[in-house]
């Protein structure tokens, strides 16, 4: 295969991706392994315009790189909380266990991509050829030509998204809510008699 | 043009990294961010595909995932500013208890 621009851009940018989810991975500081992740998550929008799906890429950016790990900041300052104190030893054979069972997950998935069947596919992926960029229109992949594709076929799954994205924003709401009612000093009212709970 | 295989490698590398922080890692924010990486590579093979075959539809399905993703933040990271209130921690090897 002719090693295209294309492909040098994508082998570096591959590089990149991989190295972040590795640094998210292995940070000490969660502040660290946040930034990590954006960084990830940038990478791989430029992969969704390599992909022609620029507004999708676009998405990535705002929603994922702004706003998810933007809460994602919030919440480790706020808890002050991006570093674990002390190792714990509840497990400690777990690490060493979680290594070599993902190990073998990939060991598994490259198995099943490449032999077990999956070599067809894969066949028939590098075998399909590839699409020229002359053959794509200009409308694909954008806000327009998405959200024809949205509205006609996905109506009933993009109104069940927002009312999903209800439940989860009242389901953040009663969680964080403190429900004893803790004051300003961090201690709590004394129930009335009559209001405290029956145990038994 | 890069053959659709390299991007379905690529993915498998990335959501394994993912499994692997969420088995290895006992901060319980991190865990919650391999989460995210592991449905990351999951968008990456949707539009990998949609582009492979020409069918916007597997863009638009990139969209619902990350509806979930913004779902599962919001009420995760809710529940540890919770667990963290209680406990004064989120090391998840400590929270072995469903009763506060």
């Amino acid at each position: 295969m002719a090693l295209t621009p294309e492909l040098v851009v994508f082998f570096i940018l591959a590089a990149v991706s991989v190295g972040a989810a590795l640094g998210m991975l292995f940070s000490r500081s969660a502040v660290h392994s946040a930034l990590f992740l954006v960084l990830n998550f940038a990478v791989v929008s430029v992969f969704f315009l390599m992909l022609a799906a620029p507004f999708i890429a676009m998405v990535q950016v705002t929603v994922y790189a702004g706003a998810i790990m933007v809460l994602f900041l919030f919440v480790i300052m706020l808890l002050g909380a991006e570093m674990l104190r002390h190792r714990s030893q509840v497990l400690p054979w777990q690490p060493w266990l979680a290594f070599v069972l993902g190990v073998l997950f990939v060991a598994v998935l490259a198995y099943v991509t490449f032999f077990q069947g999956g070599q067809f596919l894969v066949a028939g992926i590098l075998g399909t050829p590839p699409i020229f960029p002359e053959e794509l229109s200009a409308e694909f992949g954008g806000p327009a030509s998405i959200g024809l594709v949205l509205y006609r076929n996905y109506l009933l799954p993009f109104e069940l998204t927002s009312f999903l994205l209800l439940v989860a924003m009242i389901g953040a709401v009663v969680l964080t809510r403190d429900s004893k009612g803790r004051q300003v000093d961090g201690t709590y009212p004394k129930p009335a008699a009559s209001e405290r709970p029956v145990r038994g | 043009m890069v053959p659709t295989a390299f991007y379905l490698g690529l993915s498998a590398i990335l959501f394994t990294l993912g499994v692997a922080g969420v088995l290895v890692r006992r901060n319980a924010i991190i865990v919650f961010m391999s989460i995210e990486l592991m449905l990351n590579s999951a968008n990456l093979v949707f539009v990998a595909y949609a582009r492979q075959f020409l069918e916007q539809s597997g863009q638009v399905f990139v969209f619902f995932v990350m509806t979930v993703a913004a779902a599962e933040v919001a009420v995760g990271l809710a529940l540890i500013v919770t667990i963290f209130r209680t406990r004064r921690g989120i090391n998840l090897d400590e929270i072995n208890t469903l009763k506060g």
